[in-house]
């Protein structure tokens, strides 16, 4: 696809540049280079002003305490392996459900089918649902079960779980579909099965894909809040979460819940806890272009 | 398959041959197991869909049977926790409307802008540095957002810069900010639709003499005109639908909001704050969230619905 648009581009002709330099153009040029950089702007200003707020309160302290009721006292030890915790119960209730959806739908599914074309459908449109309904609907889904207390690490996981499974499947289907048909036409002709001419060529072809779309995928579930916050997860948290059926709060609960004290000391410490939450997803970007760039095949 | 076995022992061929080696390969119970499992793996979407609407029905059906469904939509006074309980969502409807407003008097011009440059001025290699960028933006959790629009927008942009009467929450700090974290929805997928169009229309153009300025704002941009509306259709869906910044930002007074430097309370703000109590399963309370939710998850899937319709007809333009 990129390669495709790339070819075009660099092939474009040099459309008609006599006209470019009259007042007209050079301001609609300016404009849009403004609209780029008043979005930088506020990104670096974002960063900047978290950066030199959490700045005092960015110590060990923030990795090895509890909460505390004093700003000087409290870490976010609990907040960090809650977020490990839920983060890695999501990747595995999401990564194989979401990678076996993807598989049935393009290289199995008949598309005639209704049945097919209303996942496909339905898939697009669970991808622009509001994180917020997710929280509603584990919330509903743990009440119909019985569980009384409802901010446990599985019923967080299983909300962006659901929340990111659409992104996942979106993202596996396009590294799928990239996959040339010759390289499935070569392995049948060998007398392999579908089936493993899926397993042995098609989807170890399609990892880098597979790989970049899911972290994107699990780093917007890391940074999620909403969803956690409708099934409680806002607590005074002072234990280490210690499995899936334990109590936890996570990063961005603690950063929402810090905001909302008076003091300025936990604004402070809200601003720490933002910096290492932007550094590990801002981390995980990085690691999702790398894999992009560097062994994304071009066939 | 059929054929060549059908053919064996026919005319032509030598009857001292080798029976031809069947091709059908043995049967494998394992793999139509697996492919049970994929397709059972695809249908828990479905089944999710479905889960969503039974989940949201349910307690609705509960919040209805005690509140009319008019005094609900239309009612100007919201206040579900008071002894003098009222439950008219207007204000909730109003809150989302302003700030959904205010983020796209942001969004769509600069997301554009990005676009426009992006698709029709940037080389390659310059595309592949500021595309990246612009998505960070996308990866900024919107908890950070939130803080930053409280903490700087508000506390110091709005107030101490431009001594702006307003308090510590408004609409107007929720919804710039959330202009700036919709930026980036809205530039790639108009980008994409720019992208789209054909080489061919841009030659057509610069042939007959106009630059890129006029090719872009004359020919390109209405050839991509579907393509961009459904950016912007999923940018009011985004914005609709986000939580934390206007939880953190807008306030939570459910008030009918006149004015931008006032604070409102959105309808996923309601939800967010009303989580925070602990409602008891099948208390009014708890049905009320789930009204308001579902009333989100209508306004949502009608706005998708209206992209998705959008995106299908530019892709099928050329």
């Amino acid at each position: 696809m990129t390669s495709l648009q790339s070819a075009i581009r660099g092939t474009r002709p040099l459309t008609g540049r006599g006209g470019e330099r009259r007042p007209g153009p050079v301001l609609f040029l300016i404009l849009l280079w403004l609209s780029l950089v008043v979005a930088f702007s506020v990104l670096v200003t974002l960063i900047i002003t978290i950066v030199l707020e959490g700045m005092p309160q960015f110590t060990t302290r923030l990795f090895t305490e509890y909460p505390a009721s004093s700003p000087d006292e409290a870490g976010a030890r609990p907040a960090i392996l809650g977020s490990i915790w839920v983060i890695i119960t999501t990747a595995v209730m999401t990564v194989p459900l979401g990678v076996a959806a993807a598989v049935h739908l393009e290289e199995f599914a008949d598309h005639r089918n209704w049945f097919n074309r209303l996942i496909e459908l339905n898939v697009q449109n669970l991808a622009a649902v509001p994180s917020i309904v997710y929280g509603l609907l584990a919330l509903a889904f743990l009440s119909l079960l019985g569980v009384r207390d409802k901010s446990i690490v599985i019923g967080g996981a299983l909300a962006l779980s659901l929340l990111i499974l659409p992104v996942v499947i979106i993202a596996t289907r396009e590294a799928l579909r990239s996959v040339p048909m010759e390289i499935r036409h070569g392995s049948l002709a060998l007398g392999a099965t579908p089936l493993q001419t899926t397993w042995r060529q098609t989807l170890p072809s399609a990892v880098p894909g597979i790989a970049t779309g899911t972290i994107l995928a699990l780093s917007r579930a890391l940074g999620e809040a909403a969803p956690l916050l409708v099934l409680g997860a806002l607590v005074f948290v002072s234990f280490d979460p210690n499995g899936l059926l334990s109590g936890y709060t996570t990063l961005p609960i603690q950063i929402f819940g810090w905001t909302g004290r008076p003091q300025a000391g936990f604004h402070e410490l809200a601003a720490a806890t933002s910096v290492l939450l932007l550094g590990v997803l801002l981390a995980m970007n990085a690691v999702a272009i790398l894999i992009r760039n560097r062994f994304q095949k071009r066939w | 398959m059929t054929s060549i076995t059908a053919r064996k022992g026919g005319p032509g061929l030598d009857p001292g041959l080798p029976a031809s080696p069947s091709l059908r390969g043995r049967r494998r119970p394992g793999e139509a197991l697996v492919r049970l499992a994929l397709r059972v793996a695809a249908g828990i979407t479905v089944v999710t869909t479905l889960g969503i609407v039974v989940a949201l029905l349910v307690p609705s059906l509960g919040f209805f049977a005690e509140v009319p469904l008019t005094d609900f939509l239309f009612g100007d006074r919201w206040a579900p926790r008071f002894a003098d309980s009222s439950f008219g969502v207007l204000p909730l409807v109003t809150a989302t409307l302003w700030t959904t407003v205010i983020s796209l008097v942001v969004a769509v011009p600069l997301g554009l802008g990005a676009a426009i440059l992006l698709s029709e001025y940037a080389s390659a290699r310059l595309r592949k540095v500021l595309k990246p960028l612009l998505e960070i933006l996308a990866g900024v959790p919107t908890v950070v957002y939130g803080f930053f629009a409280l903490q700087f927008v508000q506390a110091t942009v709005l107030r101490e810069w431009l001594q702006l009467p307003t308090g510590a929450f408004s609409v107007l700090a929720a919804g710039l900010v959330m202009g700036i974290m919709i930026i980036p929805t809205i530039a790639s997928i108009s980008e994409d639709a720019m992208s789209a169009v054909p080489q061919a229309l841009r030659q057509g153009s610069a042939a007959l003499g106009a630059n890129r300025m006029q090719t872009t704002v004359r020919v390109v941009f209405p050839a991509a005109l579907s393509g961009i509306i459904a950016a912007v259709v999923l940018g009011v869906s985004r914005a609709v639908g986000e939580t934390m910044i206007v939880a953190i930002a807008a306030g939570n007074q459910a008030v009918m909001v006149s004015d931008p430097l006032q604070q409102g309370q959105t309808m996923t703000g309601f939800i967010a704050n009303a989580a925070l109590g602990d409602s008891r399963v099948g208390s009014l309370e708890y049905d009320t969230l789930f009204a308001v939710g579902l009333l989100l998850f209508c306004i949502t899937l009608v706005i998708n619905a209206i992209s998705i319709a959008l995106v299908r007809r530019f892709r099928e333009a050329y």
